[in-house]
């Protein structure tokens, strides 16, 4: 016991803060893409340009909150994100700030950035539809709102309305029908569920290629990365369903981004810039392909392996700005359509 | 100036009057603790005083009630659960014979390291109806989907299960620790009366238990109260998950702090409930053990049936899971060995360990604190001290983030203006924010084990070492803590398989370049990459056996020694 008491101090030294975070050759990062999505590319930053990149990932909201308490003094410079509300919550709270930069301009359509540079999508997620290789045929899908039909009643496996894409999703749909027909369709979806929403996208191919379900809603690169998963059981499920786009008649398929904005009170703001003009550049843009089967944000990029497979579709234009603004409206109105 | 004929001794008495006047050093000391502990607490409340209004109708019309009625049957199946599991298996291997009681006794609380959300992603893999085990019935019976009923296990009952699972070693820990200080003197008189087993259980033991019985069940169900992993993965809707989406998702900070406040609510009702059991009585132990606690043999199918009852709750907590996990893991050596895989547990450890230690001093400051000054003070103090164990980790850093940059700030701009310096970002973001919120969270973990170990040495002990001229510093070293060295073992292990088992405030509030275990496994886990995910679990699970197997090991020998 009196050791302990001993110890310590010793260990509160060891804990309290070294020197605050000066201006030197790096650059510090908030990032809710996991370490594993994102580190390889920061070394390879550091690599070409001998800027070290200081890291701490977590989940969006938290890491808004920590931003938004540490004030002016934030030791980051950049925060980097999975989803275009929370790049908007970010830049509506005046955390972030305007970035001028020929290059990011040139390199990423203007729908895929905040008008004024505040923050900048650096790879696309495209959610889309799956459907059962033996049960369901391709021309029997057409469109997201298509799923409320009563054809597909007891058929429709999706996530909870937790989930931030689900989010997005339907506040794609706000902006596109308005909030009632919205809400009228999310009630005949969760009629048509074939069990109630738990786990995520890959629990929902998983569902289809069991049986469970016929068809259900995911981002690609959930089934992308299953197809080349290491697990055999994974890959086996993968190959059981097949990928629709819906929406291509209309307004195309709903897309969000990963996508990052310079914060207000950065000191490494040069290097911040010039981090995310590396990430648009050609081999990181590939990298998320490769590695994760995002979409690149740049157009014109070829692509290999199974994107190629799936093949070009029409994304959806509404300025993902658009989305951000929505996003509250659209949970509440999951909840009155009892989507859990 | 009446004293001026001897000016010193007078002094005396008129100083030690201004000391009465002054309040008690050791109670505040222990209100202002109390207050800075619960600073998170009161800053995530202070939202209620902004008006909800719009947000906390649509709560109120469409999901309020799902919350209440989802988390209320939770917390009673689970309490369910963990009092079956914890006492049963506590009174089995305390004072009961038959095969395999040795193991028992401490793999009982292996699950204890088995963090919540990893057993529920792998009873998720497992019977999930993709799953081998459903997938192999299919196969077998020829059934698809519709032809048979299984039990969902992302469901309300799943939760249950799951949280029952790793939280019974609470009860069990507690349940036998008091167990095993019974009084044999009672047990006989019982047995002298004419009780059989089953009386002798009902009406001395199980009595003589309470208090750690249920101080063992509402850490369990505070943990439940604060869990967001479990329910959030198994589409589960309760406060937890409608914190956060009110939170998050809808952008209401005020409308979050009120669901949050409801849950404090359920705290409370948690808080008197034990308060009241232990109040009806107080339990100190009479008499001396001057000879060792007789055993019931159990034998033939009565044994069996005990070992069956020992062995389930370990098979299904346990070795299933990490069964699992071991599997996974194997099939993902490279990728976990390539990581910096010693760094991750470097700083697991380090982290757990100052945490586990300050959580023990700082309860045993409060405990002692409050049984040198009763009163509804100190009392309340220490009360409010230990709020933030049924809040979910991510209020808690949010609670810790918000005052600690307002006062970083602070300070800065004070540096600023006086001497034209930046101090920067002194706490925010610092080790010493992050050891803060674990106490925040887990300190009522060491607290109520440090006071139910002081509960039991009674006053009449301290009365006789003082007649004997002990100075109240003497009667601590040499009569309590010989006494509390199994609770304050407990209190210690308890606290540092928590934190390292800790996922959201860790999450949130590490300095940059900083990861542990738990953060590691959490990210390939959400990207829903479970068996990239079973290297890092399986290295929690590992470096929580070694303090549980030392508490499992303390608490015997402690029996042994206490026996004579």
């Amino acid at each position: 016991m009196r050791s302990m008491l001993r110890t310590l101090p010793l260990l509160t030294a060891l804990l309290l803060p070294t020197a605050p975070v000066l201006a030197a050759d790096e650059v510090n990062l908030y990032s809710s893409r996991q370490e594993e999505l994102i580190k390889p590319l920061l070394d390879r930053f550091t690599a070409a340009t001998g800027i070290r990149v200081n890291l701490v990932t977590g989940k969006d909201d938290a890491l808004l909150k920590r931003l938004e308490s540490e004030g002016r003094n934030t030791p980051a410079d950049l925060l980097l994100t999975t989803d275009v509300g929370r790049l908007h919550r970010a830049f509506a709270a005046g955390l972030l700030q305007p970035v001028q930069s020929a290059e990011l301009e040139r390199r990423i359509p203007a729908i895929y950035r905040e008008p004024e540079g505040h923050w900048f999508g650096l790879s696309l997620r495209a959610r889309v539809i799956v459907h059962a290789r033996d049960r369901v045929r391709p021309e029997q899908l057409s469109s997201y709102q298509a799923l409320a039909e009563p054809q597909w009643k007891g058929r429709v496996c999706i996530r909870s309305s937790d989930n931030v894409y689900n989010q997005s999703l339907v506040a794609s749909m706000i902006v596109a029908d308005g909030a009632a027909a919205t809400e009228a369709w999310a009630r005949g979806l969760v009629a048509n569920l074939a069990r109630p929403p738990s786990g995520g996208d890959r629990d929902q191919i998983a569902a289809v290629a069991a049986g469970q379900c016929d068809v259900a809603v995911i981002n690609t690169y959930y089934l992308g990365t299953m197809l080349e998963s290491s697990d055999p059981a994974q890959r086996e499920a993968a190959a059981k369903v097949a990928l629709f786009w819906p929406n291509q008649a209309g307004r195309g398929t709903h897309v969000n981004v990963s996508g990052a904005g310079v914060t207000a009170h950065a000191r490494n703001r040069d290097h911040a810039v010039r981090l995310l003009e590396y990430l648009v550049t050609d081999e990181p843009q590939r990298w998320y392909a490769d590695t994760n089967k995002e979409y690149p944000v740049v157009s014109g990029l070829p692509l290999s392996g199974t994107l190629q497979q799936w093949g070009n579709f029409r994304a959806d234009t509404v300025n993902l700005a658009e989305l951000g603004r929505q996003n509250a409206a659209a949970v509440m109105l999951m909840d009155r359509a009892g989507w859990r | 100036m009446a004293v001026a004929g001897n000016p010193t001794r007078p002094a005396a008495p008129a100083g030690r009057a201004f000391w009465r006047r002054l309040p008690d050093p050791w109670t505040v000391a222990i209100v202002l603790l109390a207050l800075l502990l619960a600073t998170p607490v009161l800053t995530v409340f202070s939202a209620l005083l902004v008006p909800a209004g719009e947000v906390w109708h649509h709560l109120v019309e469409t999901v309020l009630a799902d919350y209440v009625v989802n988390s209320l049957l939770l917390m009673l199946g689970v309490a369910a659960g963990a009092l079956s599991i914890g006492v049963t298996g506590a009174w089995l291997t305390a004072q009961c014979l038959f095969p395999g009681r040795r193991l028992f006794e401490w793999a009982l609380l292996l699950p204890l390291a088995v963090p919540a959300y990893i057993i529920a992603y792998t009873y998720t893999g497992l019977l999930d109806f993709a799953g081998p085990v459903q997938t192999a019935l299919r196969a077998l019976f020829g059934w698809s989907y519709g032809d048979y009923w299984f039990p969902p296990v992302r469901s309300l009952g799943g939760a249950i299960a799951m949280l029952s699972l790793v939280l019974y070693p609470y009860v069990y820990l507690l349940a036998r620790a008091a167990f095993l200080e019974q009084s044999v003197q009672a047990l006989d008189a019982a047995r002298i009366l004419g009780c059989g087993p089953w009386q002798r259980f009902l009406r001395v033991t199980l009595p003589g238990a309470r208090p750690a019985i249920i101080a063992g069940l509402s850490l369990a169900l505070m943990e439940t109260l604060a869990d967001y992993g479990t329910v959030q993965y198994f589409g589960v809707q309760t406060f937890t998950t409608g914190i956060f989406r009110t939170w998050f998702g809808l952008g209401d900070a005020g409308a979050a702090a009120q669901l949050a406040a409801l849950l404090m609510l359920f705290v409370f009702a948690l808080i008197l409930l034990e308060r009241r059991s232990r109040h009806q009585a107080r339990y100190h132990h009479v008499g001396q053990r001057s000879r060792p606690l007789q055993s019931v043999r159990l034998t033939g199918w009565r044994g069996w049936l005990a070992t069956l009852a020992c062995a389930l709750p370990l098979a299904l907590g346990f070795v299933i899971p990490v069964g699992q996990l071991l599997l996974w893991a194997l099939a993902t050596l490279d990728s976990t060995l390539a990581d910096p895989f010693p760094t991750l547990v470097w700083h697991t450890l380090l982290l757990a360990a100052s945490a586990a230690l300050l959580a023990l001093v700082l309860a045993l400051f409060m405990a002692y604190g409050k049984r040198l000054r009763p009163g509804p003070l100190v009392g309340g103090a220490v009360q409010v001290a230990a709020l933030g164990y049924a809040i979910p980790g991510t209020v808690i850093a949010v609670g810790v983030m918000l005052p600690f940059g307002w006062l970083d700030n602070a300070v800065d701009a004070w540096a600023r203006a006086e001497f034209g310096r930046s101090t920067g970002l002194l706490l925010s973001g610092t080790l010493f924010a992050l050891l803060f919120a674990y106490q925040v969270r887990f300190l009522a973990v060491a607290l109520q084990t440090v006071e139910a170990g002081l509960g039991r040495i009674k006053p009449a002990m301290d009365e006789s070492a003082r007649m004997l001229g002990y100075a109240p510093r003497s009667i601590l070293r040499r009569v309590h803590l010989p006494m509390l060295r199994g609770s304050l073992l407990t209190a210690i292990l308890l606290v540092f398989v928590d934190v390292m088992k800790e996922l959201p405030a860790t999450l949130i509030m590490r300095p940059f370049n900083f990861n542990t275990l738990a953060v590691r496994a959490y990210e390939l886990a959400s990207d829903e990459r479970l068996a990239e995910a079973a290297g890092p679990a399986l290295a929690i699970v590992v470096a929580g056996l070694l303090p549980v197997i030392l508490l499992s090991r303390s608490i015997t020998r402690s029996r042994s020694t206490a026996v004579g």
